[in-house]
């Protein structure tokens, strides 16, 4: 079961309202809607590619959560800093990094983002200040928190910084360093937004049986930390949510957490069936997706044309393309390269040995 | 050179790296109103305020964690630990975190962090306090992990640590902390990854680290009025681990002890006993020996502790045992 959803829970702050769809530009409503549909072409091609065994490791999409990614990416400044969880690839192609750059890391290219090290949990682009998609739950939180650390050390006291968002799952809210952080937010005013992208299920844990409060915007009260709970499948209220919690957190050093709540369309990963969701849920899941919805919305308001509609999908389609062949054709790192991230600072003695390599060189003989 | 403790010449140099470089700050739980569990940290709260000397609340893995997250953004944070046991709530940040951040994200940011922490036993502070864990670490590719046992290498390795780009675990040691020694004043670094020859001698190599590379020194001596000459090496770097210098004493030697603190099975000496057994096999005349803590939680009462913990008595016998079996003649 799920608490029933909308805007009308506020801990300490309303949720802004939007204008609605009448008060944007075609062309700002068009931009969302191509990234939405960029990155559910993404999301498909790299299951498919997964299955064809392409991609390894666990790859988590964010199918269902387009409006909620896009929203929060096009509130983000591009001075402020972003911490993801590993369900981030979104993220990453909302952010302005090369769909092929995503691709080559998912298929373990050194071409990728990461240089083929991080796979599809470990994206990170210095440029862009993606500061990482982290793969142990919570993991990131704490890092996040002191990111923001970092921006109010270097500013003068009470000057504007720019902001951290740091995302985090519906399940990762019952983990210890989420606590911690809040609580380290709240009394050092670290300009930081904690999102909480509630699909209503950590893997197959309902918010309900794991939150001793499900309501998950409330969980920073015992921090005083304001909170706001915002329909994540609406692109615009998520971007204006966003927005506000990162205007209070640059000018104000104020830390809020942000509740955008959607549907996880698939499993957890790739390989889960989701044999314990209802048929109930996955219908309602797939009757409030996203992306329809939102171009449905476009052609009523005359925001988007039909051929143009198909005309985008297909566009996402040829990138995506042009992203898996560019993957498909990188070299992977070479395996002379194995110990070149061993140290920043290189120091004597560090370990080059392979398995089944001797350990130090027979005596005499001078070791390179 | 000057003559200071443990202590002050870890003060000393936080303090001069602070004032070097206003990238430097400290973080952790009472070292700025309190003035440190141990007082490392006295006086820098006043100097500098709590910008540069953070107090937190009891939180290791939100500090830590913090710290990691400060130090990708540029900062060269010294976090300090209260002591090595309460690591492990931070034991995520720290082996997932900071050691994999740099390696994992394709070596496009680094973590210029350093923790400070104090491990030991023999202060009668009970199991869950006498711990020596600093294996745990070593295990851990992309950390960098130091047991300075002199002010001299408090002070080297301090400084050392605090400019490298990289995570470093700093193991200081409860008991060394009113240790004296002659401190170089000039503003060198002892390098990161490299043994010392603490003493040289002919007749058989000890290894050791820490508080044990204290007490082999003081054996080597003692038994130096007998006529045997020990060689000790104090390994200073756990991770990277200099097994050159190891395997170079043992093949002049042919003799070997490990002496630690932690516990036998699976610690720092079966490292060091499997690279000599690799790096020095035809060299050897004798088993490679270890003089390690007992295998219990460490207990409370005082004949119970001394028992349990490796002491000067112990590496005597040892080293004896040794010499005997190999028709050692003076």
């Amino acid at each position: 079961m799920r608490k029933e959803r909308g805007t009308q829970g506020v801990a300490a702050a309303p949720a802004p309202a939007t204008g609605g769809i009448g008060s944007e530009s075609h062309e700002t409503l068009q931009h969302y809607y191509r990234q939405m549909a960029f990155i559910r072409a993404f999301e498909l091609r790299a299951a498919e590619m997964y299955q064809r065994a392409k991609i390894g490791g666990y790859c988590h999409l964010n199918l269902g959560e387009e409006a909620t990614v896009v929203g929060l990416m096009a509130a983000l400044a591009p001075e402020d800093y972003l911490f993801t969880t590993y369900r981030e690839h979104g993220y990453a192609l909302a952010r302005g990094i090369a769909a092929e750059r995503v691709m080559a890391e998912l298929f373990g290219k050194s071409t990728g983002v990461s240089g083929g090290w991080g796979g599809s949990m470990h994206l990170f682009d210095a440029e862009t200040n993606l500061l990482g998609g982290y793969g142990i739950v919570g993991g990131q939180i704490p890092p996040a928190t002191g990111a923001a650390l970092a921006l109010s050390y270097k500013a003068e006291p009470d000057a504007p910084t720019p902001a951290v968002m740091c995302l985090l799952g519906d399940g990762t809210t019952n983990i210890g360093a989420f606590h911690e952080s809040l609580n380290l937010a709240a009394i050092w005013r670290l300009p930081i937004v904690y999102v909480i992208v509630n699909n209503g299920l950590g893997m197959g844990t309902s918010v309900d049986a794991a939150s001793g409060e499900p309501d998950l915007y409330r969980r920073g009260c015992a921090y005083r930390m304001p909170g706001v709970r915002v329909d994540g499948n609406d692109v615009l209220a998520v971007r204006e949510a966003a927005r506000a919690a990162l205007e209070a957190a640059r000018k104000e050093h104020q830390p809020s957490i942000l509740e955008a709540v959607s549907f996880r369309l698939r499993g957890h990963s790739v390989v889960d069936p989701a044999r314990y969701r209802s048929r109930e849920d996955t219908d309602k899941a797939r009757e409030e997706d996203p992306l329809p919805v939102f171009r449905a919305q476009l052609i009523d308001a005359g925001a988007l044309d039909l051929s143009s509609a198909v005309q985008i999908e297909e566009d996402a389609e040829r990138v995506v393309s042009a992203a898996v062949e560019f993957a498909e054709e990188s070299p992977f790192p070479s395996v002379e390269e194995l110990f070149a991230h061993g140290y920043a600072t290189p120091v004597p003695n560090a370990p080059r040995a392979l398995p089944g390599d001797p350990v130090i060189a027979p005596a005499g003989v001078a070791r390179s | 050179m000057s003559e200071l403790s443990y202590r002050q010449a870890l003060h000393d140099t936080l303090r001069e790296e602070m004032l070097r470089d206003e990238s430097v700050f400290l973080i952790g739980e009472e070292i700025g109103v309190f003035e440190g569990s141990y007082k490392i940290t006295a006086g820098l709260l006043a100097e500098f305020g709590p910008r540069r000397v953070r107090d937190t609340p009891i939180c290791e893995e939100g500090f830590v964690g913090a710290a990691i997250g400060a130090a990708m953004l540029g900062l060269r944070p010294v976090v300090e630990i209260m002591t090595i046991n309460f690591s492990l709530l931070a034991i995520d940040q720290i082996v997932n975190h900071a050691a994999k951040i740099h390696a994992m994200f394709g070596g496009q940011v680094s973590v210029p962090m350093v923790i400070r922490t104090p491990g030991g036993g023999g202060q009668q502070l009970g199991a869950s306090h006498s711990q020596n864990i600093e294996v745990y670490y070593a295990h851990a590719p992309g950390l960098k992990v130091v047991t300075p046992a002199t002010p001299a290498d408090a002070k080297g390795l301090l400084r050392a640590a605090i400019r490298d780009d990289d995570p470093v675990l700093f193991v200081e040691n409860l008991s060394l902390y009113n240790t004296k020694g002659e401190v170089p004043d000039e503003t060198g670094r002892i390098e990161i990854g490299k043994a010392a020859v603490a003493k040289e001698g002919r007749d058989i190599t000890v290894v050791a680290y820490s508080r044990a590379a204290v007490i082999a020194l003081d054996v080597a001596r003692r038994l130096e009025a007998e006529g045997i000459s020990v060689e000790v090496i104090d390994l200073r770097s756990l991770r990277p681990l200099d097994r050159e210098t190891v395997c170079a004493s043992v093949r002049k030697t042919s003799r070997a002890v490990v002496l630690e603190d932690d516990w036998l099975s699976f610690g720092v000496g079966a490292e060091i006993a499997a690279t000599i057994q690799e790096g020095a096999f035809d060299y050897l005349d004798a088993p490679v020996r270890r003089v390690a803590a007992a295998e219990v939680p460490l207990p409370y009462a005082k004949p119970l502790e001394n028992a349990a913990l490796p002491n000067a008595d112990a590496l005597i016998k040892v080293i004896r045992e040794i010499l005997d079996d190999t028709r050692y003649q003076r």
